[in-house]
């Protein structure tokens, strides 16, 4: 598509244009089809084009869809979404659980190494002896019946103490039958040594032989020891780890029982102790088991007591997750995060920034979580690790299309209506998304053939996340971004409402027709801000450090993330059990436990919160802890709850058992085992244990009992005061974390208000300005809170031009312009009355000015002429706008634009093609036909729009097409075949200074023509050269003239007068240039030629610039040369640029910088030639440059404006323009910035980079860009606008720089 | 791996720059000489534009790129060790500052080599990396790199010939995902190249040990883990010598 653009002049301004055709079509799908605009149609549209453009066609319907429906849609996205995850229900959660398997005890033999195929149910971890063998003995005692002269102590102390006994017991068990004797030393497992770090452990934890836990283990195991501790309580706690609880400590170790259950605790409400005899053992003999467990029971009968004994359980527990895999795994989410972060961070223009970056990371997110859960649902579980491979999934996955969806759709015209904004942006993008999908696919295919199991299964989920991806960016992102740019208008029009009201009225201008305010409009820029530090140049050190605090939102962060790391500490050290919870669901809901649920039926949904498995579900709901009896007394149970200790205590504390106490170890927390074993550097990761089950014992000791074995001092303590104490000391800790964090919470939230107070004067809030971050908008502010007074500016134009204005110049007070047509008008800058107009002579004389004629007839028609030339798809562009009937802007559709704004051009070339074809041929080489697409794409390389604020170094494309003239660029022949035989005026003026009362103006065939600015009359010419003139420069009596083949001349002017006599005028102030010579009408000028440098360049000069006595040009051949202006010496050239040289500033302070199609910037010293700094900063060419004193500022084909530091090449800032309007600049003052957009000029305050105002030119914006802007000394501005200027007077500025 | 791959970098530069003085007789004298003005002239270079903000920029550059190949060297080194590929004691942060310490330094040093070199060719070659040239781009990049070390270090492949012809795939999916330049790709191959021989000749010799001394093993997956790398940091190297002020914030 790209070769068949017309070869249009005008393109030449457009620097977008070549992309346009496409983005016309694309979106605007029901329109003819674009066979007509091009010059040479092609036959048929390719397969490929038809499918882009069904393609665009489908999206732009899709996006009008759902901006139309945003509710509906976004509720079904959120359905299916709900939908497709629903099977995750069903997967484990993931974490290093244990996982649990369960044998029959009666057949149990040890398994064996090798993988046996036929146990379909046998996990595969379940190989070889395991590491231990762990025999619980569970004791439940209690003094009954219970007497109310025994004091609270006596709950647990004879109890505690028959431990020792059973101890003993069971160590001096020996069971012998036939084939030998054998005793506990024999199978336990044998311990050697405490890890060398557990000292603390080590009077308490048994150190050498047989491994077996009890709460006798806080008295060595020694009877005399206990019965001498005047306070069993404290040389319990004296071991619990400080400060919050870790998961397993010594307590749970010893006793074997969660900490609640024990009993052991002056305030027990049912006074039944519980505590473990944990026997771990080496190796498994039933037979001895049998024996011990028949001898206990035959000691200690357990009436009540039905516990199943039949089942076994093995617990195989993960590897723990360690340091090593622990750091690669943190390193891959941080770079995740990191990619998120500078993903999301080029989400712009919007107006909640954080909510469409939350709003597309919840769409990547949701759309993995959809894979997983769709994959589940046909069958694939997951075997690799989640938490690995997630970060890959989401990289592979991206964001990309999110935020390309964004720009797009951002980048659409303002004025539209939401929903068609939407549409177009979607169909824009359509092409390139559906690209990369593909692309994204294929490649994930790819790896599905690789073959490797768990790279098939990555891919398989990557492809199931991309679809369902694209789902989403489709259903949900784009409706979240309509209504976010719906709220967006909102606001704006609640905003700006206001602000005009309050407005102080316009001045109104002597001789100015006052335009009618334009409708409000949302300004076309957003403005990117590189270092915020940069921002607060003027404030002092102590409020910039406050700023910053505030602008970066550091204490909130600093707080939030605290709160985050604590919720995840309390989390991790569960004071509540909620890991406990957790790790239980986890084996409840794997079905590795259901085997371990003893035969019940699986429940899937809610997991009881304490699960014994089979337990009461009443239980589970209470918010009580669960009670060590649950259901067979409930009588007895109520009366423990409502009798006061004194008068209705249970007389017999019943000891019953309940289906929980089969598996009592489940309460512990999953890391009990590990911790146990990890005391004697044994690792259970990767390995499991086999848990016995449990012997019940049952003891029941008489009040004298307990009585006897007192201590003297138990009597001291005092009774228990009453009920209301009874279950506080659990979640004492539970309610101290919150106490704690409610209060802390307050302070901090009193004292940030303070800190506001303080810091923030009273207007700090009033003005409505959220710092740090502007939205377009935003009235200016800077960080004091002060607003710059804002007065209305209204621009004058200057109308007369019946074409559109070619060149500009200006010395201050006088203003010359030159349209297409070749009229050069001059202006009064201060009134804006039109002075003299030089007119075109001849204009119907010859056959390449014919064109003219025809004009008039184009003006009345408005349309193109169809044959041969590409006007076709403006009728199209036309039928478009009426069949929809909104507005349409012309930035999107720029290819009518072309010919809307610049009706004239196409004719000419045409004319010129048509009437003069052998000449033309013989100028170019043979080429097919018309096909100057590949020419004017060149010709958009190399040439740029000319820069703002100085001449117009541009050659009209008025007698020839910018092909031709490019094609003749190798020639030394000047192109223009014209010239032979028509007068001198019809060749037309390609470049034009003004100083003083002459208007120098270079024109196509070579002749320098000297005009009388006020009288209109031709002073002087001068036809020394043959080349047109491509650039001049007018300085003091030096002209400087740079032509087609390269060449530079400079020519003098001489007036027959004294110098004396010389009449100065201008205002001397902040006029760059010295004031020049006032040259009355009666003196005799002549211009000659003094020094002509044939090969200044090897390839045409692009712009010329001069100023302080030199002269620089810049060139294709990517050098930049200096001269001097009195003796045209050629001082320095200057290399740097990998491109050509396109734009070039120098001023009077010889700073000297230049701009290449490298999108670099250099910076040099003209005294030295050498290069002071080198930046990159654009993609694409450099289309001009400013410089001030303190900074350089740059813009490019990328429409984008920035601001660099001039000492030391730093980025400040930079403002994204609208597509297609950045090239023009000026800077009126050190710190005032103008561009021109898109219909109006905008002003920016340069130190801090604020939208100051955005003044529009005219009441229809459509589509006129300002290519040209001129800054005139007396801080006004002159921008060309279509075949008119206008004159933007900057009084506020003025007001509030004096 | 990373690590060895520094290494072999900067071992690399230096084998180039031999290589070339000693070819010729005259021709060496002379262009000895050359050498040696070029190499002073950089240095008093180097030396009286230390104050100047180029400079400045581009020591930042290098200590970021520094940081970079330092903390990707440590973090793959520990994917390594989970397949027991290096040969280490068991106790993992002792490891990593004790036997093999010399290894983080090399891989740093070697990172900001090639950071440095890949801007550096590519003005000299006029032609500036523009795809994709934006820090989430490089992120992406970073991410499937270390993807590509954890596949290598945690999948089980059925033999070496799956293992080197999948991570090959994966490293030209990085490039071409990436990169797409010739002269990227060029550099790539050649780092590759150069580290692995180097990180051969430092086996056979001793230096360094694998648990599997097996050529073969070895041979299959650590060129393509250089070249990812190596395009992986060159990237980092152009965007930072894009970016100016921009800080890369990961690390």
């Amino acid at each position: 598509m790209r070769v068949c653009i017309n070869p249009h002049l005008s393109s030449l301004w457009f620097p977008r244009s070549l992309d346009a055709p496409r983005r016309l079509v694309l979106a605007h799908p029901r329109t003819a089809p674009p066979d007509g605009r091009q010059l040479t149609p092609p036959p048929r549209m390719t397969v490929r084009e038809r499918l882009r453009e069904k393609i665009s066609a489908a999206f732009y319907r899709h996006g009008l869809l759902c901006a139309s429906y945003p509710v509906p849609i976004i509720l079904f996205t959120s359905a299916s979404i709900l939908a497709c995850c629903y099977p995750l229900l069903r997967l484990p959660l993931p974490g290093t659980g244990p996982v649990e398997f369960t044998t029959r005890v009666r057949d149990y033999t040890v398994p064996s190494h090798e993988p046996q195929g036929d146990l379909g149910e046998r996990p595969d971890w379940y190989r070889g002896p395991p590491v231990a063998y762990i025999q619980p003995v569970l004791v439940k005692a209690a003094v009954s019946p219970w007497d109310s002269t025994l004091v609270p102590v006596d709950v647990f102390r004879s109890p505690l103490g028959r431990v020792f006994s059973l101890l003993e017991e069971i160590r001096n068990h020996v069971h012998d039958d036939g084939s030998g004797v054998r005793s506990l030393e024999a199978l336990c497992l044998q311990v050697t040594d405490l890890l060398p770090g557990l000292r603390r452990m080590q009077r308490v934890l048994p150190e050498h032989g047989c491994l077996l836990v009890s709460p006798g283990n806080y008295w060595q195991n020694q009877r005399e020891l206990f019965d001498s501790d005047p306070d069993l309580l404290k040389t319990v706690h004296q071991h619990e780890p400080k400060g919050l609880h870790t998961s397993a400590t010594l307590r749970d170790l010893l006793f074997g029982v969660p900490v609640k259950h024990t009993g052991v605790s002056l305030y027990s409400r049912k006074r039944v102790v519980t505590y473990t005899i944990t026997m771990v053992l080496g190796s498994y003999d039933a037979r001895f088991l049998s024996s011990l467990r028949a001898r206990l029971r035959q000691l200690h009968p357990s009436v009540n007591c039905s516990l199943r004994e039949d089942h076994m359980v093995h617990v195989h527990f993960k590897e723990e997750i360690g340091m090593a895999e622990l750091i690669p795994l943190v390193t891959t989410y941080i770079i995740l995060f990191a990619y998120i972060y500078f993903s999301t961070r080029k989400i712009d223009m919007v107006k909640s920034k954080w909510g469409l970056a939350l709003a597309a990371v919840v769409t990547v997110l949701s759309s993995l979580l959809m894979s997983v859960g769709l994959c589940t649902l046909f069958g694939l579980t997951p075997t690799l690790n989640g938490g690995e491979i997630f970060p890959y999934l989401v990289v592979v996955i991206g964001l990309e299309n999110v935020l390309v969806l964004t720009k797009s759709v951002v980048s659409t015209p303002v004025d539209l209506e939401v929903k068609l904004r939407i549409a177009q942006g979607l169909s824009n993008e359509s092409w390139s998304i559906m690209k990369n999908m593909a692309t994204e696919l294929c490649i994930i295919l790819i790896g599905y053939f690789t073959l490797v199991p768990a790279i098939q299964e990555f891919c398989l989920f990557a492809v199931v996340g991309l679809v369902s991806d694209f789902f989403l960016q489709m259903f949900f992102f784009t409706t979240v971004l309509s209504i976010d740019i719906r709220r967006m208008e909102l606001a704006d029009l609640n905003r700006r409402l206001p602000a005009e009201a309050g407005m102080p009225l316009p001045k109104p201008g002597p001789l100015r027709p006052r335009e009618a305010p334009p409708p409000p409009r949302p300004s076309p820029h957003t403005i990117t801000l590189q270092t915020p530090a940069f921002r607060n140049l003027r404030l002092p050190k102590r409020l910039r450090v406050v700023y910053f605090l505030a602008r970066t939102r550091l204490a909130q962060r600093f707080i939030m993330v605290g709160t985050v790391i604590w919720i995840g500490i309390l989390a991790y050290t569960d004071p509540a059990g909620l890991r406990t919870y957790l790790a239980a669901q986890v084996s409840e809901q794997s079905p590795l436990g259901e085997g371990g649920a003893g035969g019940l039926p699986p429940h899937l949904g809610v997991a009881p919160v304490f699960p014994g498995p089979g337990g009461d579900p009443a239980d589970t709901l209470s918010v009580l802890p669960a009670p060590a009896e649950p259901t067979p007394l409930p009588e007895n149970q109520s009366q423990g709850h409502h009798g006061a200790p004194g008068e209705g205590v249970p007389l017999v504390p019943q000891i019953s058992w309940g289906a929980e106490d089969e598996e009592g170890w489940r309460r512990l927390s999953f890391r009990h085992w590990p911790s146990l074993f990890s005391y004697y550097n044994i690792t259970l990761a990767k390995r499991y244990i086999s848990i016995l089950p449990v012997i019940p014992i049952t003891l029941h000791l008489s009040p004298r009992e307990a009585i006897e074995t007192r201590h003297p001092q138990d009597t001291r303590h005092p009774p228990p005061p009453s009920l209301k104490t009874n279950d506080l000391p659990a979640d004492l800790t539970l309610y101290k974390v919150a106490a704690l964090g409610l209060a802390a919470g307050v302070l901090l939230v009193l004292l940030l208000f303070c800190l506001y107070r303080v810091l923030c004067s009273r207007n700090y809030g009033q003005n409505g300005v959220a710092h740090g971050r502007r939205r377009r908008g935003d009235l200016p502010c800077d960080d004091y809170g002060y607003s710059p007074p804002i007065s209305e500016i209204s621009p004058l134009l200057l109308c007369g031009h019946s074409m559109d204005i070619e060149c500009l110049a200006s010395d201050g007070m006088l203003l010359a312009s030159c349209c297409l047509a070749g009229q050069i008008r001059v202006w009064d800058t201060q009134t804006g009355d039109c002075l003299t107009v030089i007119p075109k002579h001849g204009l119907r004389r010859s056959s390449s000015s014919g064109c003219w004629e025809q004009r008039d007839g184009w003006d009345a028609v408005g349309v193109a002429e169809p044959e041969n030339l590409g006007g076709g798809t403006e009728p199209g562009g036309g039928v478009f706008d009426e069949d929809k009937g909104y507005p349409l802007r012309r930035r999107t559709t720029p290819r009518p634009a072309l010919f809307e704004n610049q009706p004239d051009l196409t004719p000419l070339i045409d004319t010129n093609f048509d009437s003069q074809p052998p000449s033309h041929l013989l100028l170019t080489p043979p080429r097919n036909g018309f096909d100057f697409g590949g020419l004017v794409e060149k010709a958009y390389l190399e040439h740029e729009p000319p820069s703002p604020g100085l001449t117009a170094s541009y050659p009209s494309p008025l007698s020839g097409p910018p092909p031709q003239r490019r094609r003749s660029l190798g020639y030394i022949q000047p192109p223009a075949p014209q010239g032979q035989e028509t007068p001198d005026w019809e060749s037309a003026v390609w470049a034009m200074e003004l100083r003083g009362n002459l208007i120098a103006a270079g024109r196509s065939n070579g002749k320098l023509e000297l005009w009388d600015a006020v009288e209109g009359s031709l002073r002087c010419s001068n036809e020394d050269g043959v080349s047109g003139i491509t650039a001049l420069a007018f300085l003091n009596n030096r002209i400087v003239a740079a032509r087609l083949d390269g060449s530079l001349d400079f020519f003098t002017v001489d007036i027959n007068k004294p110098l004396g006599l010389l009449q100065y005028r201008g205002p001397p102030g902040r006029s760059n240039m010295p004031p020049s010579p006032c040259y009355s009408s009666e003196d005799v000028i002549s211009c000659q030629l003094t020094r002509s440098v044939q090969c200044a360049h090897q390839k045409p000069i692009t712009v010329l610039r001069a100023a302080a006595g030199r002269v620089v040009t810049g060139s294709q051949d990517h050098t930049v040369r200096v001269y001097r202006l009195e003796d045209s010496c050629c001082l320095f050239t200057l290399q740097g640029h990998s491109g050509g040289i396109t734009a070039i500033y120098i001023d009077q302070t010889m700073v000297l910088a230049s701009g290449g199609q490298d999108g670099a910037i250099c910076l040099w010293d003209v005294l030295t030639g050498s290069r002071v700094s080198h930046v990159y900063g654009h993609r694409g060419d450099v289309t001009s440059l400013v410089c001030t004193t303190s900074c350089v500022i740059s813009s490019g084909l990328d429409d984008l404006i920035c601001i660099w530091d001039r000492s030391t090449g730093i980025k400040l800032y930079s403002i994204q323009q609208e597509v297609g309007c950045g090239a023009s600049l000026g800077v009126i003052s050190e710190s005032l910035l103008v561009t021109g957009g898109q219909g109006c000029v905008s002003f920016w305050d340069l130190n801090f980079g604020d939208l100051l105002q955005t003044v529009y030119l005219g009441q229809s914006s459509d589509g006129q860009g300002v290519r040209q802007l001129v800054v005139l000394n007396n801080a006004a501005i002159v921008c060309d606008f279509g075949s008119e200027l206008s004159l933007v007077y900057v009084p506020a500025v003025l007001e509030k720089l004096d | 791996m990373p690590r060895l791959e520094e290494h072999c970098w900067s071992r690399s530069c230096a084998s180039r720059v031999e290589s070339k003085t000693f070819s010729g007789g005259n021709w060496v004298a002379s262009r000895a000489e050359e050498m040696m003005s070029i190499v002073t002239t950089v240095l008093s270079n180097a030396y009286g534009s230390l104050h100047s903000v180029r400079a400045a920029h581009l020591i930042r550059r290098g200590l970021v790129l520094f940081t970079v190949g330092v903390v990707l060297a440590l973090v793959l080194n520990l994917l390594q060790l989970q397949r027991n590929v290096t040969l280490f004691p068991e106790e993992v942060m002792a490891t990593l500052f004790s036997s093999a310490w010399w290894i983080p330094p090399c891989c740093g040093t070697a990172a900001a080599v090639v950071g440095l070199l890949y801007p550096c060719i590519d003005s000299h070659l006029g032609e500036p990396h523009k795809f994709k040239r934006e820090w989430a781009s490089v992120m992406r990049c970073i991410a499937v790199f270390v993807g590509i070390n954890h596949a290598s270090a945690k999948l089980h492949f059925a033999n070496n010939a799956q293992l080197s012809l999948t991570l090959a795939a994966l490293s030209l999916g990085l490039w071409w995902m990436f990169d797409r330049s010739r002269s990227g790709f060029g550099l790539g191959i050649g780092t590759a190249f150069l580290a692995t021989v180097i990180t051969q000749l430092l086996v056979y010799n001793g230096v360094y040990q694998y648990t599997y001394p097996d050529f073969l093993y070895v041979r299959s997956w650590l060129p393509c883990i250089f070249f990812s790398g190596g395009v992986t940091v060159g990237n980092i190297g152009r965007q930072l010598a894009m970016g100016g002020v921009e800080k890369l914030h990961n690390d």
